[in-house]
């Protein structure tokens, strides 16, 4: 190894492991109960993100000066069975597409750190909103620079489940917790998929490296050796979890429901970073959907039904966070448009804008009333109410339904508790029904069990301790 | 056979005994409870210490040196193998941070002289070799549930009647198959009951109910020292696994598999925090015998680290329920507590130990759990897939049961409810156990996978075939493009 490759590795090293120190130092502290105060922790998330950014900078500084497109990290196997040919590869890859949203990531992250230090100045919650948040980073680093599928996977989940639990934050009222419940489902079952379309992947290819995969090429360029129907069965799997992960159609329903965390969390996750998550593996992968047409009509499809249906249901909601929320939701559905179309640049400074400009606008939302005051003010004259719609010119009937299919966030919610969950529950309650009645009848005993229960409870219920709940 | 350095097997097994004597000479529960805390301690030195001796011989198996009762028992029944190796010091670890977590008004309903036993009985099943003692063992190990059970008041028909199953199974199938010829197909009939036995002691649908009823009429504290440390699997291991041919094992496979996911559903909509967690522990092993009974390496080595991951977690996850019930009674899912306040650490710790047993990322049965997958996969290509389904319920379960107990409401009381410094020592004894080895994994993997390819090799030999690998389903049907 160089010198060059050598720098080039500490930086690499650099880049992914200040994330994961930051996140031992804040969890390490809260277990071992030594909260640390805000300026500590601030400055440890200052420090955190700042490292990550200057070290993917002077990589990317590298990559311009010697030409090189793709510079990968290699940890090694964090764990392997040789005569099995078991491997779990540690490799990051630093690229076209992992430097920019790496980047991006950082960017994002470091801004809204500093508004979320004093947007929750004082705040009870404010080391457990940056734990979560630490977690929500590594996620995001782990997912951006990773050069397997197991990799990836692994910051995935993280990046699931800071979410949900940013969601339920003010987790002393019942509706953000139900709502973090619900997007935590969601993201579990899509989850359930990328990770079946990774063992799908090692059987076909023999390894979950994307370099593997796509012939040893480098980012956008690349085939892939797998027929069409493999293509065609990883793909959707993979577009299942990207679905999951980025609220397209038919899984929109947890978008508003995600708004119920706080402002910045709701910034950076669902106007920013996480939601362009799946599009972004849809992108590492893309040349997978140049292997089957009818994976291409799906990415298609998905892209442009999601985005219609944004475009709805973000012009009629009352809040800003929603409605911004659907917006977004329409941008990532025109971006995996365009990744179906194969035009991946575009995409990729399309995720780029597109984030920025959603994390300010989510960020300026607590204070939209008085921005347009101050507009007012500065131009002299109230601004003029919005007139017409591009709707406007379809039929009446059609126009309601439209009004009505945005209102009810198209009835995806309704769809997926009438024909999923609610058949779900039935079945297994009347399981439940079942044993209980079997066990009642077999121990003959006249108490129910839930009497059972309230006298166990009674016994066990300790004298000098009080019954909170 | 080779020697250990110090009789460690007799010594770990002797002491809780010795300990539960001790203990219920006094009459101070307090000290009772602190002096069964030091046996606990003592056991599980006395295991690590077996286990480093025997890791640092480099053998598959070794007895004990200078053992004291060579003139009763037989030099081959007490062993220590790769199997067993760490399952032992994982008993005692089990049984010392349920003891130590114990509150001191609860020892009045849980019984210290019968955990000691209980644990004594445990290293002994996990320290046997030979059949005849091994079914002994585990026919006497139901009796302290049952004791409690009686001393509650509680009915014992279920817990009987599957119990007196579980013993009639196994004294027939082992005595019939002591009898017949090994080589021809007259082991299947014997073979078969050893198998329901095993299955039944694990709990598989829908020979489950007794698992329920244990949770719901003992204290939490022994329910999960019965059920965490999966003594069925162990039977499945010693009993079952090197006779039954492998077409029969990867069939019982499915049912495993069906009951993980029957079992991650019914978690999912249970009320009662013990039902919930009776469910979850239930499809968690269920998961680990469908890796057993794959009987692939991969299968195997997957099972092997899901086995000490689940016991570990699950155990976490059970004593800080357990911790939460001793501070409220018994725990209703149909409302949120909004306990999070009151005791931050506990709450933190049972995330922890609830997306440690689903294999979340960065806890020690992640890569297990991957290892499995991949092992369910290579042999059924598409009923495999349904262990990320039952992994996907269980970790929904564990985030909406956090979310009930620790969230959802503001509820302050006027006297703390932080965990007390014993809690907190187990808490995170655990919590650096699962931490630690999801971030350093190779070494457990290493020697869970040797452990595997050994038993595969006993297996060989015992059938009287070589150790090939087992040709899967997948393969058979071409399935597979590796193949």
């Amino acid at each position: 190894m160089n010198q060059q490759e050598l720098f080039v590795q500490v930086l690499g090293a650099i880049a992914v492991a200040s994330p994961v120190v930051l996140l031992a130092v804040l969890g390490l502290t809260q277990l071992l109960n030594r909260p640390l105060s805000e300026l500590w922790i601030v400055r440890l998330n200052q420090l955190g993100v700042v490292l990550s950014l200057f070290a993917t900078t002077l990589v990317l500084a590298v990559m311009l000066i010697t030409g090189e497109r793709n510079l990968p990290i290699e940890f090694g196997n964090w764990v392997t069975i040789p005569e099995q040919a078991f491997h779990f590869h540690l490799k990051f890859v630093f690229d076209r597409l992992s430097i920019p949203f790496m980047m991006l990531s950082c960017v994002l992250c470091g801004v809204v750190g500093e508004f979320t230090r004093r947007y929750l100045h004082r705040e009870e919650g404010f080391a457990r909103f940056f734990l979560f948040y630490a977690i929500f980073f590594d996620g995001m680093v782990w997912s951006s620079l990773a050069g397997t599928i197991e990799t990836l996977f692994v910051g995935w989940e993280m990046v699931g489940l800071s979410s949900a639990l940013l969601i339920a934050y003010f987790h002393d009222r019942e509706s953000p917790v139900r709502n973090g419940q619900r997007v935590w489902v969601i993201y579990r079952l899509s989850d359930a998929a990328l990770l079946i379309a990774a063992i799908t992947m090692h059987h076909m290819v023999g390894e979950g490296d994307f370099g593997g995969l796509m012939n040893s090429s480098i980012w956008p360029d690349g085939s892939v050796s797998v027929s069409s129907s493999q293509a065609l069965l990883v793909g959707a799997l993979l577009l299942i979890g990207a679905a999951g992960k980025s609220a397209l159609f038919p899984f929109s329903g947890w978008l508003p429901r995600a708004m119920e965390g706080p402002t910045p969390s709701s910034a950076i996750f669902y106007g920013a970073l996480s939601v362009h998550l799946g599009a972004y593996l849809l992108l590492r992968l893309s040349p997978l959907l140049e292997a089957s047409v009818a994976l291409q009509g799906l990415v298609l499809g998905l892209g442009a039904v999601s985005a219609v249906s944004g475009a709805l249901m973000s012009r009629v909601q009352n809040d800003v966070k929603t409605s911004l929320a659907f917006a977004s939701l329409t941008q990532v559905g025109i971006i995996v448009v365009e990744i179906g179309l194969g035009l991946r640049y575009l995409a990729l400074i399309h995720i780029m804008g597109h984030a920025i400009l959603r994390t300010m606008q989510l960020l300026r939302a607590p204070t939209l009333i008085r921005d347009y005051q101050d507009l007012e003010n500065k131009i002299g004259t109230p601004l003029s109410p919005n007139s017409g719609t591009a709707l406007g010119w379809l039929p009446k009937p059609f126009q309601r339904w439209c009004f009505r299919f945005g209102y009810e966030r198209g009835f995806m919610d309704t769809v997926l508790q009438r024909w999923l969950v609610d058949p779900f529950v039935r079945t297994f309650r009347w399981c439940e029904g079942w044993e209980q009645l079997i066990t009642s009848s077999l121990s003959r005993s006249e108490k129910a069990d839930s009497e059972i229960n309230h006298a166990n409870a009674a016994n066990d219920s300790p004298s000098d301790l009080p019954t909170a709940a | 056979m080779p020697e250990l350095h110090f009789p460690w097997i007799e010594c770990s097994i002797l002491l809780p005994l010795v300990g539960a004597a001790w203990v219920w000479m006094l009459r101070d529960r307090e000290r009772a409870l602190t002096h069964a805390i030091f046996f606990c301690l003592a056991t599980l030195l006395l295991t690590l210490g077996e286990c480093a001796d025997f890791l640092w011989m480099e053998t598959f198996e070794a007895h004990d040196h200078w053992a004291f009762f060579r003139w009763v028992i037989p030099p081959d029944v007490l062993v220590i193998d790769e199997l067993s190796a760490f399952q032992l010091p994982l008993a005692s670890l089990i049984h010392l941070v349920v003891v130590s977590s114990t509150l001191r008004t609860k020892t009045r309903t849980f019984s210290l002289e019968s955990t000691l036993v209980s644990q004594s009985l445990l290293l002994a099943i996990f320290s046997c070799r030979a059949s005849w003692a091994l079914v002994a063992l585990l026919i006497v190990s139901t009796i302290p549930p049952y004791m409690e059970l009686r001393r509650r008041r509680q009915c014992t028909r279920i817990y009987c009647l599957h119990m007196a199953t579980f013993a009639a199974l196994l004294l027939v199938g082992y005595g019939w198959l002591s009898i017949a010829d090994r080589s021809g197909s007259s082991v299947l009939v014997p073979g078969a009951m050893l198998t329901v036995a095993a299955l039944l002691r694990s709990g598989v649908f829908p020979l489950h109910l007794w698992m329920t009823d244990v949770f719901n009429k003992a204290s939490l504290g022994t329910a999960i020292l019965n059920t965490t440390p999966l003594v069925g699997a162990y039977a499945v291991m010693r009993l079952v696994l090197p006779i039954a041919p492998s077409w029969a094992l990867q069939s019982i496979a499915v049912l495993s598999l069906v009951t993980a996911v029957y079992a991650a559903a019914m978690a999912l909509i249970q009320v009662d925090a013990r039902r919930m967690f009776c469910f979850l522990l239930l499809s968690q092993s269920s998961l680990v015998l469908v890796g057993l009974e794959l009987v692939t390496p991969i299968g195997l080595t997957g099972a092997l680290c899901l086995w000490l991951s689940v016991a570990m977690s699950m155990t976490g996850f059970g004593i800080t329920l357990r911790s939460v019930e001793a501070r409220l009674s018994r725990i209703s899912l149909a409302s949120f507590h909004g306990l999070y306040s009151q005791m931050p650490i506990l709450a933190g710790f049972f995330l922890l130990t609830g997306l440690a047993s689903i294999g979340f990322p960065a806890t020690v049965g992640f890569v297990g759990m991957e290892l499995l997958i991949e092992g369910a996969v290579e042999v059924y290509p598409l009923v495999g897939t349904l262990v990320v389904v039952a992994t996907a319920l269980c970790g929904i379960t564990v985030l909406q049961t956090y979310f009930r107990i620790f969230t959802g409401v503001d509820n302050r009381s006027s006297i703390s409810m932080k965990a007390r410094p014993a809690e907190r020592f187990a808490v995170l004894l655990l919590t650096l156990l699962l931490l630690g080895g999801g971030l350093y994994p190779q070494p457990g993997i290493s020697s869970r996978y040797h452990a595997a390819k050994e038993l595969t090799r006993i297996r060989g030999e015992i059938s009287g075939k070589s150790p090939t690998p087992v040709t899967t389903v997948a393969q058979q049907e071409g399935l597979n493009p590796e193949t």
